[in-house]
């Protein structure tokens, strides 16, 4: 049974639309599906629509065999936990913020979600707007984490992350992953889906692209790549 | 003529203080000399419309005839109000039903404790003005508050979604944004209160002493008067905070946008 089933899923925004009658399914288990796409392809629209933080306009979404309209949405968000594009952490300390997603949470259950996000358990009482860009998206994967979703949803966690950190969310997502934890993760980044994927959904224009759409996307992604590691004096 | 009084003379002799914003529009190249010439032509007309009718219902030998009129006015203010702001913030989802709402409830109460207390009796000469002072003030804190709240959850977009991401519901992801746009609603009009007397000297105080009113006195009415307005400012805040915060969510939890893009 596949974790998330599309079937002819359109979304409108007033008179944009943004997906088109997108008909997919993404594997379930412990791997990696990037959606890849050009900007405004609809790929974290896609994504929002696994945790209800968006509805079709028309077609339905299934999640492990079950409609996904017919869950109740704030017990599904915990069930498909999600890190966004920038870290956002809570006015606070780390546990503050932790606090937030699991308001019972002891002490221990803290420095073993901080531990899962590769934070150190020092860090638990540190003001959070202090935090690096990377250290905060680590927390913020904790946050998620320690409610104990079922699914995770990165929507391009990275973006805003030097190369270091960026690295380290990867094999992060990796480990997690090993663990039996399905992630589906937004890039646009082709070297990444490389590093990371176990499997690829290409969007364009709010569809699904067909075959020859993906190896033009690829080939055309790519030699961008080149052409970029060319300006900078690499490739 | 009263020592206070302003006579047909004197209201004419102030329009040289309108000549001189003429002429500051016109030195400095504003281009606002027909607006200042609208807004002049036209509050003079409204106010001495007002005035003669207020002359009409206010008898000051028989304070307490014409009460129903007096009441029928402060309804009319409070839906007039309520129009104003929906054209003053059109941007604001349902705003004439909720500003209407605001400011009935912060009448009603304000209202009542005014009446019900006896700070003031309950004339045509108390409740007209005195409504209206109260009505004007929450009408500008309406429209301040509606904008406020649009503004704060379009800047915290992120953190509201990221509550909502972890389980939270609408209530409780609004919470930390409607709060900061409240205390922000409400926080001038706490300065204006706390800088009265010492930065302004405020309207109907100024009325009364220049009516001949012990100042003492005076201070006493103005004092009733500027907790009354900061009352009904509170109120009228938190009504339109909440229902605007209420209205910016769906009821499956979802925060909706004017403008949306994909991605």
């Amino acid at each position: 049974m596949p974790l998330f089933s599309f079937d002819r899923v359109t979304v409108r925004f007033g008179d944009t639309l943004v997906l088109d009658a997108v008909t997919a399914t993404i594997s379930d288990g412990g791997s990696i599906t990037c959606l890849l796409g050009p900007s405004g392809s609809g790929k974290s629209t896609m994504l929002r629509l696994c945790n209800r933080l968006e509805v079709p306009s028309a077609g339905c979404i299934r999640f492990r065999g079950a409609d996904l309209a017919a869950d109740d949405p704030l017990r599904l968000r915990r069930r498909v936990g999600m890190v966004f594009q920038r870290p956002t952490v809570f006015p606070g300390t780390v546990r503050d913020n932790l606090l937030v997603a699991q308001p019972d949470a002891s002490g221990e259950h803290c420095e073993s979600a901080l531990a899962r996000a590769h934070v150190d358990a020092r860090f638990l009482d540190r003001d959070a707007d202090a935090l690096s860009g990377g250290e905060a998206q680590r927390v913020c994967l904790a946050r998620t984490l320690i409610t104990e979703p079922e699914v995770l949803l990165m929507d391009e966690p990275t973006s805003s992350l030097d190369p270091a950190s960026t690295r380290n969310l990867e094999s992060l997502g990796a480990e997690l992953a090993s663990g039996g934890m399905p992630i589906i993760w937004v890039t646009h980044d082709l070297a990444q889906a490389d590093r990371i994927a176990d499997e690829r959904l290409v969007l364009t224009e709010g569809r699904v692209a067909d075959e020859h759409e993906t190896t033009h996307y690829f080939a055309g992604e790519d030699a961008d790549h080149r052409h970029g590691e060319a300006d900078r004096g690499g490739g | 003529m009263a020592e206070g009084d302003v006579g047909w003379w004197g209201l004419a002799a102030s329009l040289v203080l309108i000549a001189i914003t003429i002429g500051v529009s016109v030195w400095r190249n504003l281009d606002l000399e027909r607006a200042v010439v609208i807004a002049v032509v036209r509050a003079g007309a409204q106010l001495l419309a007002v005035g003669y009718v207020l002359g009409l219902i206010i008898i000051p030998d028989e304070p307490e005839k014409n009460v129903e009129y007096a009441w029928a006015w402060l309804g009319f203010m409070v839906v007039f109000a309520a129009w104003t702001v929906s054209r003053r913030a059109p941007e604001v989802p349902g705003v004439f039903r909720l500003a209407l709402q605001a400011l009935v409830a912060s009448t009603a109460v304000t209202v009542a404790v005014i009446f019900g207390l006896g700070i003031f009796p309950p004339e045509t000469r108390t409740i007209i003005p005195i409504g209206g002072m109260m009505v004007g003030n929450a009408m500008s804190s309406t429209v301040v508050a509606g904008r406020r709240i649009l503004a704060e959850f379009s800047e915290k977009r992120p953190d509201v979604e990221a509550r909502l991401a972890l389980g939270q519901s609408w209530r409780d992801a609004s919470r930390p944004s409607l709060r900061s746009a409240l205390r922000t609603g409400l926080t001038s009009q706490i300065e204006t209160t706390k800088a009265v007397g010492l930065v302004f000297l405020p309207g109907a105080m100024t009325g009364l002493i220049l009516a001949g009113v012990d100042p003492v006195a005076a201070v006493r009415v103005q004092a009733a008067i500027m907790f009354l307005i900061l009352g009904a400012v509170a109120i009228n805040v938190v009504v339109i905070g909440t229902g605007v915060t209420r209205r910016l969510f769906t009821d499956d939890h979802r925060l909706i946008r004017v403008a949306r893009t994909a991605d």
